[in-house]
C-alpha cells in the first residue's frame, strides 16, 4: 500500500480526471440521449428511423473502436475533431485534445444507452394515464407537463443511474488513450511497484466502488423523493 | 403509432404538419450524410488503395482468423466461465446461511462495480504475470477478467431467474419431501435456465464487445488486428469502419438469436430484470420494458 499512500496526491488527481470525465460526459450524453429519445418517440418517421439506427449501431460497437475513431480517424476527416483547439487548465488539471476525444467518445457512446433508458421510462407510463388526461380536457401541453412526463422522468431514474454507473466505469478506457485517470495511474503504479500490485489494485478498486456507491445513493435519494404516495 | 402515451391519433391537419416535418428532417439528414461523404471524398478516404487490403485474401484471412476467431474464442470462453461463476455465486446469494450469503454478495457487488479494464490490467500483471508467452498471457487475462465481470452480472441474472420461478414449485417440492439441494437442482434450476438463456446470450454481446478492452494489455483479436493494417497502409478510417462493421454484424446476429430463443422457448414474457450495482434486491421494480 505504500506506493498508494506515498503518492496519494497523484492518486487523488487521477480520480479527479475520472470524475471530470464522468461529469462532462454525463451532462453531454444525457442531453444527447434526451434528444435521441425525443426523436425515437416523436411523430416524425424519418427521425424515428435515424434514432433507431443510431442506437442499434452504437450499442453494438465496442467503446474501444469509438475511442480509436476519435483518436485516429475523425481528425483525418474533419480538422475540428482533432480537438487541438481545446487547451484549458484548471488548477492541477489539464484538459487537452486527449481529454476532449475521450469526452466525445464516451458521450456519443453513452447517449445511445441514455436514450433507451428514457424511452423505457416513457413506455412505463400506462396508456390509460394519457387517455384519462385527454378525457378530462387537458390540452397536449397539459397532458405532457402534468401527467405523462413527470411519471416518465420518475420511471427513468433507475435505468439512467445504471447507465451513468456504466459510464463511470467506462471512463477507464480513456486511461488507455492518453488520459492519466485512475486506471492509467494504476497501470503506471503496477509497473513501478511490482511487489505491491495487490495493494495498488485494491486501493484503486475501492476508489471506484466508492464513486459507484455515491451515484447509486444519489439515485436512490432522487427516486425516493419523487415517489408518489 | 396511431395513438400512444405521447400523442393522440392525429387529425388531417396534424398529419400534414408531420409530413412537412418529415420532409425537413429527411433533407437535413441527407445533407448531413452528403457532407460526411464529401469530406471522406475530399480527404481521400474513399480511394481504392485504402480499401484494397479488405479485398486481399491474405488480409481477409488475417482478419477472420487472427481477429474474429480469436475474439469469438475469448468471448465464448469467458461466457462459459461466467456461467459457472454465475451459478455458484447466484445460488450462493440465495443461500439460507448468512456466512455463505454475505461473502457471495460482497464478491458479486465488487466485480460489478470495478471497471473491466482494471481487472484485465490486474490479471495481466499479477495473476498471469509469470506466464512467458505474451499472447497466451493476454488471452487468459482477457478471459479471466471478463469471466469475473460477466459472472458477477450473470449471478444476478441467475438469482432473478430462480426468483422468477413460481413459488409454489419450491413449496410443492418441499411438500413431497425433497431436500434443499434437490429442490434447487431438480426443480428450480432447470426451470430457471429456460428463462435465463436469452439473458446469457445478450451477455455474450457484452463479453464480445469487452474483449476489445484487451487493448489495454497488448490485446488480441479484432481490435488489435486493425493496428498492423492501418500502420502498413495508412488507412485508419476504412479499417475502423470495416472492423466496426464486423462487430456490429456479429452482435446483431447474437441479438437475433437471443430474441428468437426468447420467443420460441420462453414466450412473449419480458426479459429478466436485473437490478443495478448497489441497489438493494428488495426494491427491484420492473422499469425496463
Amino acid at each position: 500500500m505504500n506506493a498508494v499512500l506515498d503518492n496519494f496526491d497523484l492518486v487523488l488527481r487521477a480520480f479527479g480526471y475520472t470524475v471530470f470525465l464522468f461529469l462532462v460526459s454525463a451532462v453531454i450524453s444525457v442531453a444527447l440521449g434526451t434528444l435521441l429519445a425525443a426523436m425515437r418517440v416523436g411523430p416524425v418517421k424519418v427521425l424515428r428511423m435515424f434514432g433507431t439506427g443510431y442506437v442499434t449501431l452504437v450499442r453494438n460497437t465496442p467503446l474501444v473502436m469509438i475511442f480509436l475513431f476519435f483518436q485516429l480517424g475523425a481528425g483525418k476527416i474533419f480538422d475540428a475533431l482533432r480537438f487541438t483547439w481545446v487547451d484549458i487548465h484548471i488548477g492541477p488539471f489539464d484538459f487537452t485534445s486527449f481529454f476532449s476525444a475521450a469526452v466525445a467518445s464516451l458521450s456519443l457512446y453513452t447517449a445511445a444507452f441514455v436514450c433507451e433508458a428514457i424511452r423505457a421510462g416513457v413506455n412505463a407510463v400506462p396508456l390509460g394515464q394519457a387517455e384519462a388526461a385527454r378525457a378530462i380536457g387537458l390540452p397536449f401541453s397539459g397532458v405532457m407537463s402534468q401527467v405523462v412526463l413527470p411519471q416518465a422522468f420518475r420511471a427513468s431514474v433507475p435505468p439512467i443511474a445504471s447507465t451513468l454507473i456504466a459510464l463511470l466505469k467506462n471512463t477507464s478506457v480513456a486511461g488507455v488513450f492518453g488520459v492519466i485517470e485512475a486506471v492509467g495511474r494504476m497501470k503506471g503504479f503496477t509497473n513501478d511497484y511490482a511487489d505491491q500490485r495487490w495493494g495498488i489494485f485494491l486501493a484503486f478498486a475501492i476508489g471506484y466502488v466508492l464513486l459507484v456507491e455515491i451515484i447509486s445513493l444519489v439515485s436512490t435519494l432522487i427516486e425516493r423523493r419523487w415517489k408518489v404516495a | 403509432m396511431s395513438a400512444g402515451v405521447l400523442f393522440d391519433a392525429p387529425g388531417p391537419a396534424t398529419v400534414a404538419r408531420h409530413r412537412a416535418y418529415s420532409v425537413v428532417a429527411a433533407l437535413a439528414l441527407v445533407a448531413g450524410v452528403a457532407f460526411v461523404l464529401w469530406r471522406l471524398q475530399a480527404t481521400g478516404q474513399l480511394e481504392y488503395d485504402k480499401w484494397e487490403p479488405f479485398l486481399t485474401p491474405r488480409y481477409i484471412e488475417a482478419i477472420l482468423v487472427d481477429g474474429l476467431l480469436v475474439t469469438l474464442q475469448m468471448a465464448f470462453s469467458a461466457v462459459i466461465g461466467a456461467v459457472v461463476f454465475g451459478v455458484l455465486f447466484g445460488v450462493g446469494k440465495l443461500s439460507d446461511h448468512r456466512w455463505v450469503r454475505w461473502p457471495c454478495w460482497l464478491v458479486v457487488e465488487f466485480f460489478r462495480a470495478v471497471p473491466v479494464i482494471m481487472l484485465m490490467i490486474f490479471c495481466f500483471y499479477a495473476v498471469f504475470g509469470g506466464m512467458d508467452e505474451l499472447s497466451r498471457r493476454t488471452y487468459w487475462s482477457v478471459v479471466l477478467a471478463l469471466t469475473l465481470y460477466n459472472g458477477a452480472v450473470l449471478a444476478e441474472v441467475f438469482r432473478a431467474g430462480i426468483n422468477a420461478v413460481p413459488r409454489g414449485q419450491a413449496e410443492a417440492a418441499y411438500a413431497i419431501g425433497m431436500r434443499k439441494t434437490q429442490v434447487m437442482t431438480i426443480v428450480l434450476l432447470p426451470q430457471a435456465v429456460k428463462i435465463m438463456i436469452p439473458a446469457i446470450i445478450s451477455q455474450m454481446v457484452v463479453a464480445l464487445k469487452d474483449t476489445s478492452l484487451g487493448y489495454a494489455v497488448a490485446g488480441l483479436g479484432l481490435t488489435r488486428i486493425a493496428k498492423p493494417i492501418y500502420q502498413q497502409f495508412g488507412n485508419h478510417v476504412p479499417t475502423i469502419i470495416v472492423i466496426t462493421a464486423i462487430y456490429v454484424v456479429i452482435n446483431l446476429l447474437l441479438t437475433l438469436l437471443a430474441t428468437w430463443i426468447q420467443r420460441r422457448f420462453v414466450g412473449e414474457k419480458k426479459v429478466l430484470d436485473v437490478p443495478m450495482v448497489g441497489q438493494a434486491q428488495s426494491d427491484t421494480r420492473s422499469t425496463t420494458l
